[in-house]
């Protein structure tokens, strides 16, 4: 059986639970590092990044993300979680877990009153994909190793990095599961590689 | 591209789910709560207890304080308008305000009618105090609902009667028959396919967060216990005594607000809190929680 983690310090973990759980798979919300052990592969929900990161170093959850990224888990990042994943921020110095190599700017199409809903073809997902943007970032540079999966008024809104999986939006607010099927799947074939 | 849908309204309060939204008064007491976790901030000219204390007429805040808590802080940005009030809501919105309160904490514009809130880009958050409540602000157009307890006390009772009393309705109505809803949806006064969506769902479509008198990391928690879905702080952490401190401790409990003895070592030395006052020694046009309709 699969598990997934989703980083339930704050922000739209039932959400992405449900949405695990209707791919066929297990999902465990994730408040202590210890619980990271039990996983496969991890998401990292939307929510306030800025808070999430107050509680990730207050709980010393840093090394043990670093940790899991390091043995090759896949991690998929949507929103505040895409922040976190980046190596680079626009604006800031230091990166949060830093292990994406994209560089993402926070609220970059502008506040609550900007946000929006868009149809996006996303590659090897779906032609045409619901995608709500909250105070959205997006990534403004990825490096060569990352393959650019969707692009809005040419912004890159979705990327992935061999185990890393990044987006914009918020795949989880609405009953199209297809993306994060496709996280799913690479968190198959880390387990089955692993196991070989 | 659509701006200010449901999913976008109600999306971004669902963001804010497990954390703190707390009332500050300027850019140094915004950038304290950033420091500390907040998911949020309410940016007002006082504070409930200070509101209450100084009496008069409660207006939408001075437009400069506003856009220096926008400037000082990356975090959403909420600001409350009074109840009905059509232009401080859309002055709101103009400035670029992430959320607003329709909030019973100042002075009702309208004693009839709250605000069409179906009508604006901007999300809004009501309080209630029943499912009745809640649904007709939902109907509105309401994307956020946090329970009305009684703010400015730092008294946790009345938010606790009002988030076990909205929660107990929803289980009824989830148990009930579909036949029986329409006479449900009349005693209430809710609409009745909110009644049917809730039946679907199992909850409430909306995020409904605790409000009004939360004064401790324990109230916190305590709110959480219930089923909020997150905790809105207004006096309690700039009145105290160290509110740095405090308001950490406040978000921390909030997120594992199960972990008791977490919440006992960040319980420790924070100081007096704020003093509070015994409900029922308010006059009746003292209660905020009565306003609203």
């Amino acid at each position: 059986m699969i598990r997934i983690g989703v980083l339930a310090l704050q922000g739209a973990v039932r959400e992405h639970m449900r949405s695990l759980e209707a791919c066929g798979v297990e999902a465990v919300a994730i408040k202590r590092k210890e619980e990271l052990n039990e996983v496969d592969g991890l998401i990292l929900p939307g929510g306030e990044s800025t808070a999430m990161r107050r509680l990730i170093d207050k709980y010393d959850f840093m090394e043990t993300l670093k940790d899991f990224a390091r043995v090759g888990k896949p991690m998929f990042g949507t929103c505040a979680g895409l922040i976190l994943l980046a190596k680079e921020l626009e604006g800031h110095s230091e990166p949060h877990i830093g292990v994406m190599d994209i560089k993402v700017e926070r609220n970059s199409f502008g506040r609550q009153v900007d946000s929006f809903e868009a149809d996006l073809a996303i590659k090897d997902v779906a032609d045409s994909f619901p995608a709500v943007f909250i105070r959205a970032p997006h990534i403004v540079e990825a490096g060569e190793n990352v393959e650019i999966l969707s692009k809005h008024n040419d912004r890159i809104v979705a990327a992935r990095e061999g185990q890393f999986l990044g987006c914009s939006f918020h795949p989880e607010l609405t009953d199209n599961h297809r993306l994060t099927a496709y996280f799913v799947d690479m968190v198959k074939e880390a387990k089955a590689k692993h196991l070989v | 591209m659509i701006t200010g849908t449901d999913l976008v309204k109600r999306g971004m309060a669902e963001m804010q789910k497990g954390g703190v939204i707390m009332d500050v008064v300027n850019a140094e007491q915004a950038k304290i709560a950033e420091e500390a976790g907040a998911v949020a901030v309410m940016a007002l000219e006082r504070v409930p207890s200070d509101i209450r204390a100084a009496g008069g007429v409660a207006r939408m805040a001075d437009p400069r304080i506003i856009e220096a808590v926008m400037g000082a802080v990356s975090i959403p940005v909420m600001a409350k308008g009074r109840i009905g009030h059509i232009v401080e809501a859309r002055i709101l919105e103009a400035m670029g305000v992430d959320y607003i309160d329709e909030s019973e904490v100042l002075t009702p514009a309208d004693e009839e009618y709250h605000l069409n809130k179906r009508d604006y880009t901007v999300p809004f958050v009501c309080g209630c105090r029943d499912l009745g409540e809640a649904a007709r602000r939902i109907g509105e157009g309401a994307s956020m609902l946090r329970t009305k307890g009684e703010p400015g006390t730092g008294n946790i009772v009345e938010a606790v009667r009002h988030i076990r009393k909205v929660n107990a309705q929803v289980r009824k109505v989830v148990g009930m028959n579909e036949d029986e809803l329409m006479t449900e949806a009349k005693l209430l006064g809710a609409p009745y396919e909110l009644l049917l969506e809730i039946k679907r769902l199992g909850r409430l479509p909306v995020v409904n967060f605790a409000a009004g008198g939360v004064a401790t990391p324990a109230d916190a928690a305590l709110m959480m216990e219930l089923g909020a879905d997150g905790v809105f702080v207004g006096s309690g952490i700039f009145k105290s005594e160290n509110p740095a401190k405090f308001a950490r401790a406040i978000v921390e409990a909030t997120t594992h607000f199960q972990d008791y003895k977490l919440i006992a070592e960040l319980s420790k030395d924070l100081g007096t809190p704020m003093k509070g006052i015994e409900i029922s020694s308010l006059a009746p046009e003292a209660r905020m929680q009565d306003r609203g309709w």
